[in-house]
């Protein structure tokens, strides 16, 4: 287990407080311009050397995003933009990082803007955490009453605006693109790339966008050094990451812990065990409801970071760990999934809006026994359909879980199922869309 | 992709009153000179928030104006995201979480309890008039699941007992405390914490 002094959120579970004074006594704005004085370079290359990958979901590396920007500030400013809008099915992280250790968040702002040499921060927030959002803003005021933004902000001669700006329940806008166009006041839906926002983002101009977590964690990997990050968890997946277990377990916790961590420890270390024992358990979700699902026999082994996850066919994703025991219905579940991504999809690429409602359909059938055999085949057909066939990568995030239950649980599926395709029945259905078949087979 | 459609009756004026205007222009100055067309979704809240909870067609005809922007550009942003109500839905708005981390620990119960104390179709207003409910996506709390929102505020760690409890008190015009249901503290494991304890004993 993760040493205590090594975790960077001492204040996940609020035992000390989120306020500033409390979080100086923890380590937060002490000494900024100490670290904004080592220079821009200095700051990059450390969080290169942390191997820092991004805690949003995709995992790029951060340092090598932040060295995408414009080196010299042309006619267009930079901004700086936090994705806080956290919709992931599983997944609730960002929301304590913004209510319990809100002076991390800002003071990374700070750093990072100083770093990609943005004046100005707008922290994009779903519009669900409006609370949590109100506890950002008293934070951010503090902030500013004590100097520690605004003009010099807390003394590194850099200046910086942080303003929140917020959603209003659309799951498409944590996708980047979608986010700068929501902020643009537009409806979320996502842009071609290239160009890449780094270049041209919002309002055209270079934009560097970071999750909450990855920019919460810089000041403390700039104070102890990028290698004491890179020290942590192992090569290439470095550092610690906060996981959420949902689901089917005791104790159901956000616990920070260190990359590669085993499954098993943290369901039954942290999370008090798999409701009905460890052989109760059916599948787990590794990384939010877009990562597809991982069997049993699996879990045993498995340890959880980018590359070993995805080593199985999943992911890291936003290391959102659902629990699902065998007293659920397996197929149900990813029916229930399948039915978000229908309800989230922007409808701007004709195989995400008419595909995700397709595999709904299909699934809800298949969970209620309804479907013909040669369906399953056609399920994952038409995820094949989807996959790499839209602009942005919720096409993948809606197709993923289904290929991976069709992948692991498709015994299930041909257990439930046992009709004949309707076309061997030689019926006269005029609207099915498979009637020309008839003819050929006549 | 979700079903939006404004309601049938419509009231025919909308204006910002004085604490919505100062609000309003307050987070206009948040955005670049001549970008105010970001602060559309922060001014459709307020015209919710001053329109007890739903937006009527004349205050995006109003918005529009007042940022300087074509009325259809309001009225795609207002029907895109999920948050803006379109039609009447009650001074309290419950939203029941039921995907899949929430459904698997009983999120169908707390329907249940709406259906009971509400009414018995979603988004349809309760004989006082004061309440509806509608089960929503992911809510991000999915640690304390199940869980509901009414308002702004988050009620976690629920079951059917514990709604429809809750829901008596809303029906009778209290304010439920928010948070947990089960005693817990945020998202702590529930004694079983093996982390910081240092500063949790401290």
């Amino acid at each position: 287990m993760l040493k205590d002094q090594d975790r960077i959120f001492q204040n996940l579970y609020n035992d000390l407080g989120p306020d500033l004074t409390s979080s100086q006594k923890r380590g937060d704005w002490v000494n900024t311009k100490e670290i904004t004085d080592k220079g821009r370079d200095w700051i990059i290359n450390e969080i290169k050397d942390s191997q820092l990958r991004g805690r949003g979901g995709a995992g790029f590396p951060t340092g090598l995003k932040w060295s995408f920007a414009p080196k010299e500030v042309g006619s267009r400013p930079h901004y700086l933009v936090i994705n806080g809008d956290e919709s992931e099915p599983g997944t609730c992280k960002d929301r304590d990082i913004l209510r319990f250790e809100p002076h991390k968040l800002i003071e990374g702002c700070l750093i990072a803007s100083y770093a990609i040499q943005a004046h100005v921060c707008y922290i994009y927030i779903r519009g669900e955490y409006f609370v949590d959002g109100q506890k950002l803003q008293a934070a951010i005021d503090e902030a500013y009453e004590k100097k520690l933004l605004g003009k010099n902000a807390a003394g590194t001669g850099w200046d910086l605006d942080i303003y929140i700006h917020y959603g209003a329940g659309a799951y498409i806008c944590g996708e980047e693109t979608a986010l700068l166009e929501s902020i643009e006041g537009k409806k979320g839906q996502p842009r071609l790339k290239p160009p890449f926002p780094a270049l041209i983002g919002l309002y055209g101009c270079p934009t560097i966008i970071n999750n909450v977590e990855t920019i919460a964690v810089i000041p403390t990997i700039l104070r102890r050094g990028g290698k004491w990050f890179a020290s942590l968890g192992r090569e290439k997946n470095t550092g610690t990451k906060i996981f959420c277990i949902s689901g089917n377990v005791n104790n159901p916790c956000n616990v920070e812990e260190e990359m590669n961590i085993p499954l098993k420890d943290l369901i039954e270390v942290h999370a008090g065990g798999v409701i009905g024992g460890w052989d109760n358990l059916q599948a787990v979700i590794p990384g939010g409801s877009s990562m597809p699902l991982i069997p049993k026999d699996k879990c045993e082994t498995l340890t959880m970071d980018f590359d070993s996850l995805v080593a199985e066919k999943s992911g890291l994703g936003t290391a959102g760990v659902v629990v699902i025991n065998k007293d659920q219905d397996i197929i149900q579940c990813m029916a229930r999934i399948a039915r978000f991504y229908k309800h989230e999809s922007c409808g701007q690429c004709t195989p995400c809006r008419e595909g995700s409602g397709w595999m709904w359909r299909m699934l809800d059938r298949m969970a209620k026994g309804e479907a013909s055999k040669d369906e399953i085949d056609m399920l994952g057909d038409v995820t094949k359909q989807i996959e790499g066939h839209t602009i942005c990568a919720f096409g993948e995030g809606s197709s993923w879980p289904v290929q991976g239950l069709l992948r692991h649980f498709k015994d299930e599926i041909k257990k439930r199922n046992k009709f004949d395709p309707i076309i061997k029945e030689k019926k006269n259905i005029p609207y099915l869309v498979d009637q020309h078949l008839l003819d050929k087979n006549a | 992709m979700s079903l939006r459609r404004p309601a049938k009756n419509q009231p025919e004026n909308f204006e910002f009153n004085s604490s919505s205007l100062e609000a309003a222009k307050s987070i206009v100055a948040k955005y670049p000179e001549g970008k105010q067309q970001s602060a559309v979704m922060a001014l459709l809240y307020i015209a919710q928030k001053q329109n007890d909870n739903w937006i009527p067609l004349a205050a995006m005809k109003y918005i529009a104006k007042f940022l300087d922007m074509p009325y259809i550009k309001v009225y795609e942003v207002a029907t895109f995201y999920s948050m803006y109500n379109l039609s009447p839905v009650g001074k309290y708005f419950v939203q029941v979480c039921t995907t899949t981390p929430c459904m698997i620990r009983g999120a169908n119960k707390l329907v249940e309890a709406c259906k009971e104390k509400i009414s018995e179709d979603e988004s349809v207003l309760s004989n006082d008039k004061s309440c509806s409910w509608m089960e929503v996506e992911c809510l991000g709390a999915c640690v304390n699941a199940p869980m509901m929102q009414i308002n702004d505020d988050y009620y976690e760690d629920l079951d059917k007992e514990k709604t429809l409890k809750i829901l008596d008190k809303i029906l009778n015009g209290d304010k439920p405390t928010p948070g947990s249901y089960r005693g817990r503290i945020n998202n702590e494991p529930e004694n079983n914490r093996k982390t910081l304890m240092d500063l949790k004993n401290a």
